[in-house]
C-alpha cells in the first residue's frame, strides 16, 4: 500500500483548493449575472437559450467538484472509466423521460383546455 | 525434474491478475465511490422526473416568485439572494472539507481538527437556512399536497407537483447534509480521540469528505433546476 500511496500522488496543494475555489464562486456569479442582470433587463430572454447556459454552467462546476475536490481526476483511469460509465444510462433516462414529458405537454393536456 | 515452476504456479503479480490492486485505491475508498454512484442514481432519478414534470405541464410557477425572501431582512423582492447565500455557504464547506483532506495528507491532527469544526459549522448554517426557508414556504401556503390559494385552475396543478418535487428533492439533500454533519462529528470525535493517530493515516477524512463534495455536487443541479432554470 506504501507505494501505492505515492504512485496517485497528493494532487490536491493549498493553493489549487483555493483556484479551483474561485472557479467554483465566479461561475456561480456567472450564474446570478445572468439571472438577476441580464434576464431581469431583458437582455436574454428566458427561455431554452438561456437553460441551455445554466446547463452546461452546472456540468463545468461538477466537472471542477468531481475531479479536483473528489480527487477523480488524480486516480487510475481504470478507476475513472467504472465510477463514470455508467452515467451512460442517466444520458438515456434523460432523454426518455423528457420526451415522454413532451408527449404528455403535447397530448394529454386537451383534456384541461 | 527442473527447478522452475510451472507457469500456473507462479505468482502473478500484473495489477489485472491479482497481483496488485489494479485501482492502488484502499477499499473503503472505492466502496465510498461506489455507493455515491449509486446515491447519484437515486438523486438523477429525482430530477429527471421533476424535469419530465415540468415539460408536461402547460404551467410552471416561476421561481423568482416563489423564492424572493431573505428571511428577517425583506418578505418579497429579492429573488435568488437567500439561496445564493446558502449555495456559497456549501461550496465553502467543502472547500473546508477538502482542506482537512489536505491536512490529513500532512498527517497534522491540529488543522484536520480546526477544518472539520469549520465544515460542520458550514453544514449546520446550511440546514438553518434550508430550515427558515422551508418554513418561509410553508407559511405562503406550500407543502406536500397543499398550494397557496392565489393559484386558479390550470395553474394550480403545475404548482403543485412544484411544491411536491420541491419539499422531496431539497427534503432529501438536507437528509443527505444531516447525516453528512452526524458523520462529520463523529470523525471529529476520532480524530480527537487520536484514532487516525494510532491507525497512521487520516484516509478516513479522505472517505468522508467524498461523502461531503457529493452532497455539495447534489446542491449544484438542485440549485439549477429549481431556481435558476
Amino acid at each position: 500500500m506504501e507505494h501505492d500511496h505515492e504512485a496517485h500522488g497528493e494532487g490536491m496543494s493549498k493553493k489549487l483548493i483555493w483556484k479551483v475555489f474561485f472557479y467554483l464562486l465566479a461561475i456561480t456569479c456567472l450564474e446570478f449575472f445572468i439571472a438577476l442582470v441580464l434576464v431581469y433587463k431583458g437582455v436574454l430572454e428566458k427561455g431554452p437559450l438561456v437553460n441551455f447556459i445554466y446547463v452546461v454552467l452546472t456540468l463545468i462546476k461538477a466537472y471542477y467538484i468531481v475531479s479536483y475536490f473528489m480527487h477523480l481526476k488524480f486516480e487510475r483511469m481504470g478507476f475513472i472509466i467504472s465510477v463514470l460509465i455508467v452515467f451512460i444510462f442517466i444520458i438515456y433516462f434523460i432523454i426518455l423521460l423528457l420526451t415522454e414529458g413532451s408527449y404528455l405537454n403535447l397530448h394529454l393536456n386537451h383534456f384541461f383546455s | 525434474m527442473s527447478t522452475s515452476v510451472s507457469n500456473l504456479d507462479q505468482v502473478k503479480s500484473g495489477p489485472w491478475n491479482g497481483g496488485r490492486s489494479p485501482f492502488a485505491m484502499e477499499y473503503g475508498k472505492i466502496m465510498m465511490w461506489f455507493f455515491l454512484v449509486s446515491d447519484a442514481f437515486t438523486f438523477s432519478a429525482f430530477l429527471i422526473y421533476y424535469g419530465a414534470q415540468r415539460f408536461s405541464q402547460i404551467t410552471w410557477p416561476n421561481p423568482d416568485d416563489v423564492f424572493q425572501s431573505i428571511p428577517f431582512v425583506a418578505d418579497e423582492g429579492y429573488p435568488l439572494v437567500f439561496v445564493g447565500i446558502m449555495t456559497f455557504i456549501l461550496i465553502m464547506s467543502s472547500v473546508t472539507m477538502v482542506l482537512a483532506v489536505e491536512a490529513g495528507h500532512r498527517n497534522s491532527r491540529k488543522e484536520v481538527v480546526g477544518w472539520m469544526i469549520a465544515t460542520i459549522i458550514g453544514g449546520l448554517m446550511f440546514l438553518g437556512c434550508q430550515a427558515l426557508e422551508w418554513t418561509h414556504l410553508h407559511h405562503e401556503g406550500y407543502w406536500w399536497g397543499s398550494i397557496p390559494e392565489h393559484y386558479e385552475g390550470i395553474d394550480k396543478l403545475g404548482a403543485q407537483q412544484f411544491a411536491n418535487l420541491f419539499f422531496t428533492i431539497t427534503g432529501f439533500h438536507g437528509f443527505h447534509v444531516t447525516t453528512g454533519v452526524i458523520i462529520n462529528i463523529i470523525i471529529l470525535c476520532m480524530t480527537l480521540a487520536g484514532v487516525f493517530e494510532r491507525r497512521g493515516t487520516y484516509l478516513m477524512i479522505e472517505k468522508v469528505g467524498l461523502y461531503w463534495h457529493f452532497v455539495d455536487l447534489v446542491w449544484v443541479f438542485v440549485f439549477t433546476f429549481f431556481y435558476l432554470v
